[in-house]
Formats: structure tokens, sequence, C-alpha cells
């Protein structure tokens, strides 16, 4: 539960996640990412250190360059964490939605 | 397919908020909240009282198959707007989640859509995040019940 409460620490900083939509789209350097933000590129390269601890952000090592990429599991995870309260809710509105309709027409 | 309920519940925040648009005029989808008849269809459980006004009570109850009474919440209305908002409150018995405070609003979009916003706060943070696991942790069950009954009968 630890690790789960990490994550979704790390996805509340607004930073935090503006760089993870960038590397969802394809893998970056630090630099790359940083030259992103208007944030001191430490600063940058703490949010990726610690979005690569909890998971969400995987290192490859390409010649000199380390390229950060998107965990796709583990972001799946974290939606799926609210879905199912999400879809109970969607099923309810679905079926409200319908009986109002044959009620509509019923009129 | 399209979302179309989104549930935003930020980190470390006691609230959510559920907003769905609807294909149904607003006094359509008010209606669906008030008659008692039609809150049983879409909720799936029994109204017991459902007292639409200030100061007014509501009492819902689910029973399964056998008539074992498995769900149980009650509240009471705080306000009451027709075709605008509902604000109440909402427990469940016999469970630890606590009450929750409900301010339902309701939004014509145009003549044949409307729009509802419920904003949910929760006792704390632990609450409302053990309220958002709940459907996570019932299906599991389900899904070991069903199981179950499947190899029970295979025995």
């Amino acid at each position: 539960m630890n690790l789960r409460r990490d994550v979704f620490q790390a996805i509340a900083d607004p930073t935090r996640r503006a760089i993870l939509l960038l590397v969802a789209s394809h893998s970056m350097t630090a630099g790359a990412i940083a030259s992103n933000f208007d944030t001191a590129r430490p600063t940058v390269s703490k949010h990726l250190q610690i979005l690569t601890e909890c998971e969400l952000l995987e290192q490859e090592q390409n010649g000199r360059e380390i390229y950060y990429f998107i965990n796709a599991k583990k972001m799946k995870e974290v939606a799926d964490f609210i879905e199912p309260f999400r879809n109970m809710w969607d099923d309810r509105f679905n079926s409200l939605e319908n009986i109002m309709k044959k009620y509509k027409s019923k009129k | 397919m399209e979302r179309k309920t989104k549930v935003n519940a930020e980190e470390g925040k006691q609230d959510l908020v559920i907003t769905r648009e609807f294909e149904l005029p607003v006094e359509l989808l008010f209606k669906a909240y008030v008659e008692p008849e039609i809150v049983e269809q879409w909720m799936g459980t029994k109204v017991l009282k459902l007292e639409n006004k200030k100061h007014g009570g509501w009492q819902f109850q689910t029973s399964d198959p056998q008539g074992n009474v498995v769900f149980q919440a009650n509240g009471v209305i705080h306000a009451f707007s027709p075709n605008e908002k509902i604000t109440r409150t909402f427990e469940m018995e016999n469970a630890p989640f606590g009450v929750q405070l409900e301010f339902l609003e309701f939004e014509r979009l145009t003549d044949d859509r409307s729009k509802l916003t419920m904003h949910i706060v929760y006792r704390s943070v632990a609450h409302r995040d053990r309220m958002l696991q709940l459907p996570f942790a019932e299906g599991i069950n389900m899904a070991h019940n069903r199981l179950e009954g499947v190899v029970s009968k295979l025995k």
C-alpha cells in the first residue's frame, strides 16, 4: 500500500503530471524534458528521480544519454484505482438515462 | 468509447467530484432523483423513505434474493430546490465509512441535455479513499463468490 501512496503523491504534483504527459508520446533525455520547463534543471532532475523511484518512469541508457520513458503498466494501475468506482456510477447513470428516456416517450 | 461519467479525486483531499452529462431535459434528470419508484430502478435498491424537502429524511435498503438485508443507508436533506440542487447527508449503516455530505447540482445545458455535478465531502482523506476502494473490493468479493459457487457445483 505504501508504494501506491507514493505513486499518488507523485502524480499530485502539477510539474510531475506535466512531465508524464510530455514523456507519454516518446522517450526523452533529462535535458530535453527540462527545456520544456522554466524550473531549474536540478528541480526537474528531482522530479524525474521521484517519478522513477515510484516506477511511473523508466530509464534506458542509449550511448552517453539516459532516456526516460513512461511505464504504461504502472500508469494503468493508477487509473485502475478509481476505475471500479467510476464504473459503478457510470452503470447507475446509464440506467437512469435509459429509464428516463423511456419515461419521456411514454408521456 | 467516450467516458460519460467523470470522477475527479485529487490525492490527499477528503472530497471528490462526479460529473455526468445526460441526454435528458433537466426536469427528467431531477425527477429520477425524487420519484421513489424511479430511484429504485436505477439505484437497484428499495426506497423506504424519501422526503423531498428541507429537513426531510431518506432511507434506502437492499436485500439479496433470500431476503437478507445486505445494504442500508440513510440521511437527511438539507436543501431542496427543484431542477437545481439537493444537499443531503449519506450514511451507510453498519459500515465504518462515517457520514458524507453530498452537494448535487442539476444544470440545464439545452432543452434535451443536462448535467449533474455531485460533490461529496468525507470525514477524512482515509474515509474517502476507503469509500473509493469499496467497489474494487466488492468486485473481488463477487468474483470470489462466483468462483466458490462454480467450485461447489463441481464437487
